[in-house]
């Protein structure tokens, strides 16, 4: 059939995907499909489920429905070629440990059991420090660390796991911009290797400029598909819902409000 | 002196202090575990939770072979936790509450079986209210044989999946993105704090088990920002703490070793507290003196830079005490200027009046400025 | 049953209700462990106060040792604000210290003291009755009875005055601060009743069942209501359930009677636990099977009008499609739900495809709108 002709190029291959907590839908069957080799943010309002669709695809919660494939093959025979950066505040940062040490966890999948990591991991380990401008900071415990080292520790720790595709939940978040602009160059980077990387994103006014694939989602997905196709009024008012007025940068304001900082950068594009 | 040598050669006492000092490491080095996975109460529960299963162990099989009665306070505090998870799982009904709820009907249970035992079998059961409050006293070679097989195995498993613990701790979630069966190793891991609070219960006793887990690791927390020597060091204090608490406790009469450990453990975290280098109170209070010590020096130093800076002669010209003390409006100028000739940044002139050194003029500049001398041009 | 046995009851039901009040409020700000932590807490100070009073029910006893349960709580908020230690840990480090020295206290001096360990744990409300309260010569009754009735007084009068503002401190701390409620001395005058309610307790039954009783009946009545005044009247009414099934037990298998009523309290949980209407383990179990079914139904529906009038809509539409490497169900539940949503009208079968009928468009564009509104 046609359908394997194309999935040997594509990195991500979602199809039907729903995923309900007790019954009340936070992802309503979703299709995806990432070509390898792009740079796809996910973006959509609070409460859209990007970051519940990433923890799906890489099996963290369970699905009601639905089938995850990784450059052709289903995700559990395929998780070697995954890394992960999950949210930052998803830890506890003050538990004791050294920034190498959480570094060298990105090879622990790897490691076979019983096995401890040695001069190997470590070697890998330094590389991608470097690799995000921390290197001086391996031996520094990690509660010591402003967020945007901790973030930069979290991709050093994905990046040790040397994975073709890369699923980063939210890594500008609260990052100073010099962190930002080092996990921009960072990523383009993975793409010039030839690596996917899937983002949830939320600033709509750097979209453009970061990333050359999109997912906007609503519970259930907008649009998928190149930024400069996908990345329009329409599927923005889709996902965003009515408060995309903002878009065509008129002044005129909903009533109701209570728009945050992702929205209001909306104001600022004209597509 | 006698103490020791009584050591050496009092069997009881050498299989008292030996027991107490295995279930302090043991549970110390789970404990560490425990409190960094916030399961601080769980430990509680479980212990108390123990107590109607070496109850029934007893009844069922009419042995007070230490390793039946360990199998039974495991058993039901395994069923205690799995009820606790039903009632989270399917209820609105929190963690903490389900917990107090176990614990409490638990240990009501055992007490109902201890008095009924206790009336229908009269000295048979002898010992077995020793599981209340624990008395180290009453262990012997096949309680010390069953507690250090059964330490040696959780601490060898632990050592095994080290790695895979650890993650499990931090970051469970990418522990599962890799592939590692989280939910087994939860289950290990927890299994392995359950065995661990068992064999501690003859000695510490139900009541006060749940200390022994949380307190070394609170302890050893102070001293350390690294997983391993975390767990060392509580397994470390736990021991020590277990050896104090049965030596003192069988040396001093009418005198209970659970609770006898627990002073012991909690001196030592009370200690740990106050006194540890950095993390401790103490430490803090020092660093926050002399910050402020350093705040108050530097606002003098800047002062005395500022008026070389505002006048045409060098900017180490002298100037008077009275100008600085109206500067600084009347603090402890002196104190701060001495300070400061500590560090080699003033000198005092013969005449009484101060000026800066020329190290003091790069600092003052620094200060002032927010450059350094070498750093070009001023923020 | 005789006069005593009467007392011993009434005690227990007095008792069983100034614990679930307090009780109620610690369990809503997620507090209940703390039940735990004060009750074994105040233990050095019933001891200390003991001395020096020489009654064990002596007004004076309460306030003096109801002071060391609070402190316990102000001295776990110092340690958890210096970061040092988290909060369980901060609870799990003071309370079993404190505990132990009472307990030391009362072993090396037992000859002095009428106290034991057995009566910590378990109080002594077989012994209670012969203990009256003496008023110029004239027997009033059970002293604890007085006792108890008097806190249970105290605690309804208190917790009627403050009823508004220990709500909203217990719904909404940051709008009970904004109001100028003080929520800080609102959380130690709930701290303060506990503990008076812990130590007037704990001479009769026992801090088992102190723990108990504060914990097991607010939570059996959480599964019932949702309004604060039925929970708070729930709660009282089935710690005396427990408390009167935990004596009856007693004395059907002569046991001890603060560890039997600490039993029922686990029963009556689990009672209702297993058939409360609308939150019990039954009820829940049963809609969650019937969710499972409608939610596939719809999914089904939605998985229909994603595909329709697209190139693979016919190899979408095919039942085995369903079970197959797509949605992934298994055939016995693809089955099941097939069958369902023919029999509500949302599908039609068309040979071996199904079709969306009107009602199955719109049951999957409004779960859709709802959904992501």
């Amino acid at each position: 059939m046609s359908e394997t002709a194309t999935t040997d190029k594509l990195a991500v291959r979602v199809t039907d995907l729903t995923v309900a907590y007790h019954h009340r839908p936070v992802l309503w069957d979703i299709d995806l499909e990432v070509p390898a080799g792009k740079l796809m943010a996910v973006m959509g309002p609070n409460g859209a489920g990007k970051t519940t669709m990433i923890k799906a695809i890489l099996g963290l919660v369970p699905t009601a429905a639905g089938r995850v494939q990784i450059l052709g093959k289903p995700y559990a025979q395929q998780r070697h070629l995954v890394g992960y950066v999950p949210q930052r505040g998803s830890v506890d940062w003050d538990f004791p440990t050294t920034v190498r040490d959480v570094v060298m966890m990105g090879r622990y999948g790897a490691l076979s059991w019983f096995k401890r990591p040695g001069a190997n991991e470590r070697k890998l380990a330094a590389e991608a420090l470097e690799k995000v401008g921390m290197n001086e900071f391996a031996d520094r415990q990690i509660s010591q660390l402003s967020g945007g080292q901790q973030q930069r520790v979290f991709l050093a720790r994905a990046l040790v796991q040397d994975a073709q595709i890369y699923f980063m939940d939210e890594p500008f978040q609260g990052v100073d911009a010099r962190t930002e602009r080092a996990i921009v160059d960072l990523l383009k980077e993975l793409r010039a290797l030839g690596r996917t990387v899937v983002v949830v994103h939320h600033d709509l006014q750097t979209v453009k400029e970061y990333f050359d694939w999109i997912t906007l989602l609503n519970v259930r997905r907008i649009a998928c598909g190149p930024v400069n196709a996908v990345f329009n009024q329409e599927n923005l008012r889709l996902a965003y819902g009515g408060r995309v007025e903002f878009l065509e940068g008129r002044t005129r304001r909903e009533p109701e409000n209570d728009i945050d900082e992702d929205l209001r950068g909306l104001g600022r594009i004209r597509p | 002196m006698s103490g020791i040598l009584e050591f050496m050669t009092d069997y009881t006492l050498r299989t008292v202090a030996l027991g107490s000092a295995t279930l302090g490491l043991v549970a110390g080095a789970l404990g560490a575990f425990a409190v960094l996975r916030r399961q601080s109460l769980l430990g509680d529960a479980v212990s108390h939770a123990a107590l109607p299963g070496i109850v029934l162990a007893f009844m069922v099989t009419g042995s007070k072979t230490p390793l039946i009665l360990v199998i039974g306070a495991a058993l039901s505090g395994w069923v205690a936790s799995l009820l606790v998870l039903l009632v989270v799982r399917t209820t609105r009904i929190k963690m903490d509450t389900a917990l107090g709820l176990m614990l409490s009907t638990f240990f009501g249970l055992g007490m109902v079986l201890l008095s009924v035992i206790q009336r229908t079998a009269g000295e048979g059961m002898a010992g077995l209210d020793h599981f209340l409050f624990g008395q180290a006293a009453t262990l012997v070679g096949e309680d010390l044989v069953t507690m250090a097989g059964l330490g040696l195995a959780v601490l060898i498993v632990l050592m095994l999946l080290w790695k895979e613990f650890k993650l499990l701790s931090f970051d469970p979630e990418f522990a599962g993105a890799l592939g590692l069966p989280v939910k087994g190793l939860n289950v290990g891991l927890t299994t392995l704090l359950v065995i661990a609070i068992v064999i501690g219960l003859q000695t510490v006793g139900v009541v006060l088990m749940s200390a022994m887990i949380v307190t070394p690791a609170a302890a050893a927390r102070q001293w350390t920002d690294r997983l391993g020597v975390l767990v060392a060091l509580a397994g470390f204090f736990g021991a020590l703490s277990g050896l104090i608490g049965a030596l003192v406790s069988s040396l001093i009469p009418r005198l209970p070793t659970g609770p006898t450990i627990i002073m012991a453990i909690t001196l030592i975290t009370v200690l740990s507290l106050l006194f540890a280098p950095r993390r401790g109170v103490v430490a803090g209070w020092l660093r926050t003196l002399s910050q402020r010590k350093q705040v108050a020096s530097d606002s003098i130093l800047a002062d005395l830079y500022r008026l070389a800076d505002q006048h045409p002669e060098p900017a180490e010209a002298p100037h008077e005490v009275p100008v600085l003390v109206a500067m600084r409006s009347g603090e402890a100028v002196d104190k701060g200027l001495a300070e400061l000739a500590r560090q080699g940044l003033t000198a005092l002139e013969p005449d009484g009046r101060w000026r800066l050194t020329p190290e003091g003029v790069d600092r003052g500049r620094h200060l002032v400025h927010g450059t350094l001398a070498e750093g070009g041009e001023p923020a | 049953m005789n006069a005593s046995m009467w007392s011993i009851l009434g005690i227990a039901v007095v008792t069983s209700a100034a614990c679930a009040l307090v009780g109620t409020f610690l369990m809503l700000r997620r507090l209940s462990m703390l039940s735990d932590a004060i009750s074994h807490a105040i233990l050095p100070g019933i001891v200390i106060a003991f001395f020096l009073t020489g009654d064990l029910t002596s007004p004076w006893l309460v306030v003096g040792a109801a002071a060391t349960g609070v402190l316990t709580v102000a001295l776990v908020e110092v340690i958890t604000t210096t970061r040092l230690l988290k909060e369980d840990a901060a609870m799990g480090l003071v309370f079993p210290a404190l505990f132990s020295l009472g307990i030391i206290l009362i072993t090396r001096y037992a000859g002095n003291v009428h106290l034991d360990v057995d009566a910590v744990l378990l109080g002594e409300l077989a012994f209670a009755p012969f203990d009256r309260f003496m008023v110029a010569g004239h027997d009033l009754g059970p002293r604890a009875l007085w006792l108890m009735s008097g806190i249970l007084l105290i605690s309804t009068t208190l917790i009627t005055l403050f009823y508004k503002e220990l709500k909203i401190a217990t719904f909404d701390p940051g709008l009970a601060a904004s109001l100028g409620l003080a929520p800080v001395v609102l959380h130690y005058g709930l701290m303060s009743l506990v503990s008076v309610t812990a130590v007037g307790a704990f001479d009769a039954v026992g801090l088992i069942l102190v723990v108990a009783l504060m914990i097991g009946p607010p939570a059996a009545a959480y599964l019932l209501t949702d309004r604060l005044a039925v929970l708070l009247g729930l709660a009282v009414g089935l710690g005396a359930l427990a408390a009167t099934l935990g004596f009856g037990l007693a004395f059907w298998i002569d046991a001890s009677i603060a560890g039997c009523m600490a039993v029922a309290v686990g029963v009556v949980f689990f009672a209702v636990f297993l058939v409360a209407p609308d939150r019990g383990l039954v009820a829940v179990m049963r809609r969650r099977r019937r969710q499972r079914y409608q939610f596939a139904e719809v999914m089904l529906a939605i998985h229909l009008v994603h595909h329709e009038g697209s190139p693979e809509e016919i190899e979408e539409s095919r039942v085995e499609h369903l079970h197959g490497k797509h949605v992934g169900w298994t055939p016995e539940f693809t089955r099941d739900v097939v069958a369902g949503a023919l029999r509500r009208g949302l599908v039609e079968k068309a040979g071996d495809r199904l079709l969306l009928t009107e009602l199955g468009r719109a049951t999957a564009g409004h779960a859709l709108s709802g959904a992501g509104a």
